[in-house]
């Protein structure tokens, strides 16, 4: 399929990890600034060199200030399969293209990356002579050059088979890099606060991503634990709201979950969190609230609802209790002086989420939330639905052999009416699959029909 | 807690419906807290809020220049989105309550945070 000539081409190189999150990151970023998603790959899959089209350079540097899946992006002048098809489609790249970045008061550099293999210097360097031809007028700087040029060498992705040739040579002007030195700088190990079950940097990034978070918006997280997901939102200029349901994980008390680390102290509560990386003047409010029960009046005021729901194993799944209740599983919370009911079904619990984004979400806004799923029994049937609420993306991490969970998107674009209507089509719908409510059981399954194997082995 | 907080909060008490709304403020320990001025997030608020109850709780903390409505071209007016990110932003309940103006139930602010928590009998169906 032949693209659009008005369009630009541009190589996404990707970083390898999380590769199914990855597509969905760059579709959002894109909608986000204007873009639209335009490419003549057949599919992704698990290549890191993405060829795409994009409107302007502006788009395409916006772009790179969001992603933390790509780690560069190059303006397309060359490819092929072979060092004389990389030239020759050099030959046909339109040189009023490539004029302004060769002029003869500019200075430039060329870089040889090779993928899955090792080049010497002298192989380098004679690629580099190869490319002679190309009309570079400017001078050579290898410390502080104005313009980058790349050439990439794709020798495959299997470091125990690597070809003698490559099977893609890509040549292009750097842009620029993504923000994947986020992941290092707002790693959880160096984070003040801390809970058995925070995001790791990297997806909590990418779930804002996924939630076209920007500038002014507000984010909520109704499961907000201790706020990792407000972070990553609040790094992208959001403000930020946050609830749970847990009196001490809001206010920053209790044990601490680091290792030789007894009690929490004072700077650890989600505002220090903010806190820690400038991020302070985005914290709106954080509330100790069930968020089957929200204290929200009526209207749309969030632009993306993105969380982490408890999934029953490290973190309990609880909602406010009766008093009625029988004791047993049942936990009174001293500070809120309310009964906490262990009993709180999964599938009720994203019924209920899933009215609340459609409620309270602005039209257009996203909600961007994790669904634990027992491998064996998952389908896509499962996956919950709601009338105002459109599926974006459905993105699967395993966490063990038989269970994964799965990043959902959801856009609104329908105007939520009234509650009563929906009722009764949502019900339908969760009926069928009461599975989520046994993720638990499920979970341990495994485990301990293993320990069981290993202690008959032991025996025999 | 802070006010635009407040203006976005109801009492979901069962029964009450849109009557738990504005919820009664009571504050015993307040504190101004500086924050950067972003003129383009208030105008965003502006529209979200609701005027009445800002006003009452704005004068129950005891507010001094609380604009009575927003202004025609408040979008560009800075001296009108300051004075309202002060309001909206910067004051800060630190001790207090909230109030169901129907029920009377009463909802502790404690370290700045409210507690929303009810029981199941407390609450709508």
């Amino acid at each position: 399929m032949a693209l659009p000539s008005s369009l630009n081409r541009y190589l996404l190189l990707m970083a390898q990890e999380h590769l199914e999150f990855r597509l969905p990151e760059i579709k959002s970023l894109l909608s986000l600034f204007g873009g639209q998603f335009t490419s003549s790959q057949e599919t992704y899959g698990k290549s890191p060199f993405w060829i795409l089209s994009i409107p302007s350079e502006d788009i395409a540097r916006n772009l790179m200030k969001r992603t933390v899946c790509a780690k560069s992006i190059f303006e397309l002048w060359g490819h092929g399969k072979s060092p004389e098809e990389l030239y020759s489609s050099l030959k046909n790249y339109p040189v009023e293209k490539m004029v302004p970045f060769l002029h003869s008061d500019s200075t430039y550099k060329i870089k040889i990356h090779t993928f899955n293999k090792t080049l010497t210097q002298e192989e380098k360097v004679k690629r580099i002579d190869a490319l002679e031809f190309l009309p570079f007028e400017g001078k050579v700087n290898l410390k502080k050059p104005q313009h980058i040029f790349s050439v990439l060498e794709d020798y495959g992705l299997d470091p125990n088979h690597i070809p003698e040739n490559p099977h893609n040579i890509y040549f292009g002007r750097w842009i620029a890099d993504g923000q994947r030195d986020l992941i290092e700088s707002y790693s959880v190990k160096k984070r003040h606060f801390i809970g058995n079950t925070s995001m790791d940097a990297g997806l909590s990034f990418i779930m804002a991503n996924h939630g076209k978070v920007k500038e002014n918006d507000i984010v909520f997280d109704p499961f907000v634990g201790t706020g990792g997901l407000l972070v990553a939102s609040a790094h992208f200029g959001a403000y930020v709201y946050g609830t749970d349901i847990d009196y001490n994980t809001v206010h920053g008390l209790g044990k601490a979950s680091r290792k030789n680390q007894k009690w929490r102290g004072p700077d650890e509560n989600i505002r220090a969190n903010l806190r820690q990386y400038g991020l302070e003047k985005y914290y709106l409010d954080v509330l100790v609230s069930d968020a089957s029960k929200p204290s929200w009046r009526k209207g749309t005021f969030f632009d993306a609802i993105i969380t982490d729901p408890p999934y029953g194993i490290r973190e309990s799944t609880r909602r406010t209790g009766s008093q009625k209740e029988i004791p047993k599983g049942l936990e009174k919370c001293p500070e809120s002086h309310v009964p906490v009911s262990l009993s709180y079904h999964l599938s009720d619990m994203f019924f209920d989420l899933l009215n609340f984004a459609a409620e309270t979400l602005v039209l257009g806004g996203r909600l961007v939330y994790w669904l634990p799923v027992y491998t064996p029994e998952y389908t896509e049937e499962m996956v919950p639905w709601h009338p105002c609420l459109k599926l974006i993306s459905n993105c699967e991490q395993k966490l063990s052999s038989h269970t994964s969970r799965h990043l959902i998107t959801m856009e609104k674009v329908e105007e939520f009416e009234n509650r009563d209507q929906y009722s009764h089509l949502l019900s339908d719908h969760f009926l069928p699959y009461q599975g989520h409510n046994s993720f638990r059981e499920k979970y341990f399954s495994g485990v301990t029909k293993r320990i069981a194997k290993e202690e008959k082995s032991i025996q025999e | 807690m802070k006010l635009l907080t407040h203006n976005l909060l109801s009492s979901h008490v069962r029964g009450v419906g849109p009557r738990g709304f504005p919820l009664r403020l009571q504050a015993t320990e307040v504190r101004i807290n500086p924050v950067e001025f972003n003129p383009d997030f208030v105008a965003r608020m502006i529209p979200k809020v609701e005027w009445a109850a800002l006003l009452e709780a704005a004068d129950t903390l005891h507010l001094i220049e609380v604009p009575k409505e927003p202004i025609e071209g408040y979008e560009h007016d800075e001296e009108f989105l300051r004075k309202m990110h002060h309001i909206l932003l910067e004051v800060e309940v630190l001790e207090g309550t909230l109030q169901c103006p129907e029920s009377g139930r009463l909802f502790p602010i404690s370290r700045g945070i409210p507690n929303m928590l009810l029981s199941d009998e407390e609450t709508e169906t």
